[in-house]
């Protein structure tokens, strides 16, 4: 298959317009931890479009429209009430309701099964091959409501920046600042039913849920601003609208097959997939930065322990030329990939260097390093055999793992708090010298 | 009423109903509501043990608050039951629900997995798993249907629910099911408890709160499986949502939940599967899950322990009896400054409060004929030798609290009034006796307003 404007050019278009009109108001789903709330209003605007039908007996969107925000709010409410005077778990409550309407919609439907067609998995899968079809027969229906409703969401979100912004991460400030939280929270409600409706013919309440639910939590991984994540999340949506079209067309091709997958159900994969990848490689907060700060940290403490071995090894001696063969290093830290690093990289910032013996000895700025180490070491022993009842022999276990963190700023105060500051509880000296700034 | 009885009532009930329906409908009525076909037989059956299992393990799941994780955990079966599709063809139904399971426990570790990470909270998760998996499912069943592996309806099954094609595998399927979460709860009552009311206390016990945890939505996977092809996806979740969430307003005991909300999804199964039998195009999934919906307001509103109308007639039948010792307190207080000769007009006692005069009238009739004053034709109000004796005790309580205030919380004389007014109602005679001692005042005493009493025209 190849790609065609005016067939996958719509369709595309279609999927854009309803991915990004959920993720806008999905933002705020998702910050103010309802998003489970699209996805009660998605299953309960059934018996909404059911009695819309019936009374009309026509499909057209208005009636829906007015069925479905009618049963959205209706949702909102009862979940709402449940939870508060029934004293039911939020969760729980919305459970409650959207199955129950749920399920009175699925009895509507086969009630008036006679008089209108309606079929519930309609609503569940839309049917984005009919706007495919129907793109060769002037703007699809569809496409006009979806930029409705894109174009009411996105004024939504511009007018009421600051309201929403301000609901959404603390409503007693809100409250306090005269904007009705309760007001925004059944306005955000409406656009959700509303969204979810017209989005419901074209891709299927599934991808609404998807929608509202993914590209903003991709994109609250990534950033720290409501406007940055606003964008961010249409820009997801709408990249797995185009991307999921492109798949489509050459998942044929690639598998040798002659299935073709559904382009929303495709399309909420690839928000999925956008997902684990933000979750992998956000910065600062994504799986990989973690392991890589975690690995960072480790060679730093590998590193700072061989100085602190190499410096005890001369004071042991009581020879400053003494150098330590490297493999006596070897044997206490291990010969794994960390240790091969680190004492290359000791070597490499010029804190050790070899000597023609294959033994290693601390260099002026290394037995600096060193010294601050050991310094931190001793005096937090010193404290701590001071102000707690600690065993000698109890000392230096917490002393090795806290030494890596002890700041200048610490140091002092310790200094200043313990009563020799010239030997630490075992008898060794302290090594003097200031505290200097970290490099 | 308590515990085992309460425990009857229900199923009575359901008994009643059952057999006054059957004796006044007509014949074919009769005959569905005896169970006397082969069909109908069967689909009771099956849809009465699973309301009965469902809410077994929902009562675990609703005080875990996981109540919407089954919610995720019943869309992400359908990738797993059309991969198995793909995989054997549609006959077979048993690896059909191994692959369901399977890709439900998946869906549950996602969840809880996605959970961890820093900024996806519990809705996010729940909402991603649900609509990704549910996703990816679908693209599975529409390549099992464009490669003609047979009629889309074999997967349709498992998201709608055919309750009336239930055949007699599918009984033992859901009787086997609800077996093993039975024995599962009995062996494990005390640990899912635990885990329910206190993790941090069951971990720090050792117990493996993790596993549990796991154990338990592995149950809940497996009920949601066995129930998708007889009530449907979003039908199963209700199930096991609802009947628990209407158990606990009836009561504060575990066990007595347990039991009540395994009544009330067996009940709804039972009658849900009657009543759709009884009656053409009633889909019996959603008939069912109506049933459960009625019992769930019905007892959120009328349960007596948690219910809306009885919590709001105990706070009513409190406001009353503080507004009747609002009375006497008053009555009292002016005794004590003029004498027990002056009555009190009602109109003075109408402005010492801001209470309506239509509720002071209500006030003043249930003291009287509780006969602790008397009211004479001109409005004027006098306390009897009950109520005199009434509100001293009152009066004593408010002065003594008040006292307590000023001496040890530090409160100006000035803002005493207000907090005494509301604890007089129920400070209990121990405390009474034992803010006299520390008082140091006389015991039975009244002792002097410390602040001026606003003086009564």
């Amino acid at each position: 298959m190849t790609w065609s404007w005016q067939g996958d050019g719509t369709v595309v278009l279609v999927a854009m317009l309803a991915g990004c009109a959920c993720a806008l108001v999905g933002s705020f789903l998702v910050l103010r931890r309802m998003s489970l709330m699209g996805d009660a209003i998605s299953h309960a605007v059934l018996p909404g479009l059911v009695v819309a039908f019936l009374v009309t007996h026509s499909r057209g969107i208005g009636a829906m429209l007015v069925g479905a925000v009618v049963v959205g709010i209706l949702t909102a409410l009862l979940t709402q009430v449940i939870a508060r005077y029934g004293k039911v778990e939020e969760g729980a409550a919305m459970g409650v309701v959207f199955t129950i309407l749920f399920a009175i919609g699925l009895v509507l439907i086969r009630q008036a099964t006679d008089h209108v067609d309606l079929d519930p998995s309609c609503v569940l899968y839309g049917n984005i091959a009919h706007i495919y079809a129907d793109a060769f027969h002037g703007t699809p229906v569809a496409l006009k409501n979806l930029a409705i409703v894109f174009a009411l969401n996105l004024f939504f979100v511009t007018a009421f920046y600051k309201e929403l912004k301000v609901s959404a991460f603390d409503p007693a400030l809100s409250s306090t600042l005269g904007i009705n939280a309760n007001l925004m929270h059944y306005a955000l409600m409406i656009l959700v039913a509303l969204t979810a409706v017209v989005s419901f013919e074209a891709v299927g309440s599934i991808l609404v849920i998807a929608m509202l639910i993914v590209p903003p939590v991709t994109a609250y991984l990534l950033t720290d601003r409501l406007g940055v994540l606003l964008f961010l999340s249409v820009v997801f949506a709408a990249a797995s609208a185009l991307l999921s079209q492109l798949a489509v067309i050459a998942f044929p091709v690639w598998f040798n097959t002659p299935v073709q997958p559904d382009t929303s159900a495709m399309m909420t994969v690839f928000a999925g997939f956008f997902l684990m990848v933000a979750i992998v490689v956000a910065p600062t907060r994504g799986l990989a930065s973690k392991a890589w700060q975690h690995l960072a940290l480790r060679a730093q403490i590998r590193r700072e322990d061989i100085l602190g071995v190499l410096y005890r090894f001369r004071e042991n001696l009581g020879d400053a030329a003494a150098a330590m063969p490297t493999a006596d290093l070897r044997r206490i830290f291990g010969h794994g990939l960390l240790t091969r690093y680190a004492l290359q990289s000791l070597r490499r910032r010029r804190l050790t260097s070899t000597t023609d013996g294959n033994g290693l000895i601390l260099t002026e700025k290394g037995l600096n390093r060193a010294e601050r180490l050991i310094r931190s070491h001793r005096l937090w022993e010193s404290y701590v055999a001071q102000y707690s009842d600690l065993p000698l022999d109890h000392l230096h276990e917490p002393a090795e793992r806290v030494e890596h963190f002890i700041g200048p700023r610490l140091e002092t105060a310790l200094r200043e708090e313990v009563a020799d500051p010239q030997a630490d509880p075992h008898g060794r000296s302290i090594p003097s010298g200031q505290p200097e700034k970290n490099d | 009423m308590r515990g085992p009885a309460m425990l009857l009532v229900l199923p009575a009930l359901v008994a009643v109903a059952v057999t006054a329906a059957a004796a006044l409908g007509g014949d074919e009525f009769r005959r569905v509501l005896s169970l006397a076909d082969y069909n109908t037989r069967i689909v009771v059956l099956g849809t009465t043990l699973l309301g009965a299992a469902a809410g077994l393990i929902g009562t675990f799941t609703y005080l875990r608050k996981r109540a919407m994780v089954s919610d995720a955990l019943a869309h992400a079966t359908l990738p797993g039951i059309a991969a198995a599709f793909l995989l054997v063809g549609q006959k077979e139904i048993v690896p059909l629900l191994i692959g369901g399971a399977i890709a439900g426990t998946l869906g549950v570790l996602c969840v809880m997995g996605l959970r961890r990470i820093p900024r996806i909270h519990e809705d996010a998760a729940i909402g991603i798993v649900l609509s990704v998996f549910f996703g990816v499912g679908l693209i599975l069943k529409s390549a099992a249907t464009q490669l003609s592996m047979g009629d889309q309806a074999g997967l349709d099954r498992f998201i709608y629910g055919t309750t009336a094609g239930l055949i007699r595998q599918d009984a033992w399927l859901i009787g086997l099911t609800a077996a093993l979460i039975l024995i599962s709860v009995v062996l494990l009552f005390k640990e899912f408890r635990l885990l329910c009311f206190d993790a941090a206390y069951a971990h720090s016990l050792g117990r493996r709160v993790r596993l549990l945890d796991l154990l338990m939505m592995a149950l809940v996977v497996i009920t949601t499986v066995v129930g998708l092809q007889a009530v449907g996806l979003i039908l199963v979740i209700a199930l096991l949502i609802i009947p628990a969430a209407a158990a606990r307003f009836w009561t504060d005991d575990l066990a007595t939940m347990t039991w009540l909300s395994v009544e009330f999804g067996a009940a709804s199964g039972f009658v849900g599967a009657l009543i759709s039998g009884s009656y053409a195009n009633l889909p019996a999934g959603a008939v069912i899950v109506i049933c459960a919906g009625v019992l769930f307001f019905f007892s959120m509103a009328f349960a007596p322990a948690r219910g809306i109308v009885f919590a709001w007639w105990r706070r009513f039948a409190l406001r009353r009896r503080i507004g009747r010792q609002h009375v006497l307190r008053a009555l009292a207080e002016h005794e004590e400054a003029h004498g027990s000769e002056r009555p009190l007009p009602f109109a003075s006692l109408h402005q010492m409060r801001s209470w309506r005069r239509i509720e002071l009238r209500d006030h003043i009739q249930r003291a009287r004929a509780a006969d602790e004053l008397t009211i004479d034709p001109n409005d004027n109000i006098r306390l009897t030798p009950t109520g005199r004796v009434r509100a001293h005790r009152l009066l004593r309580n408010h002065r003594l609290w008040e006292l307590y205030l000023i001496r040890y919380a530090d409160v100006a004389p000035t803002h005493v009034d207000r907090d005494a007014d509301l604890i007089e109602h129920v400070l209990p005679a121990a405390i009474t006796v034992e803010l006299e001692r520390v008082l140091a005042e006389k015991r039975g005493a009244i002792p002097a307003s410390p602040h001026p009493l606003g003086d009564v025209p």
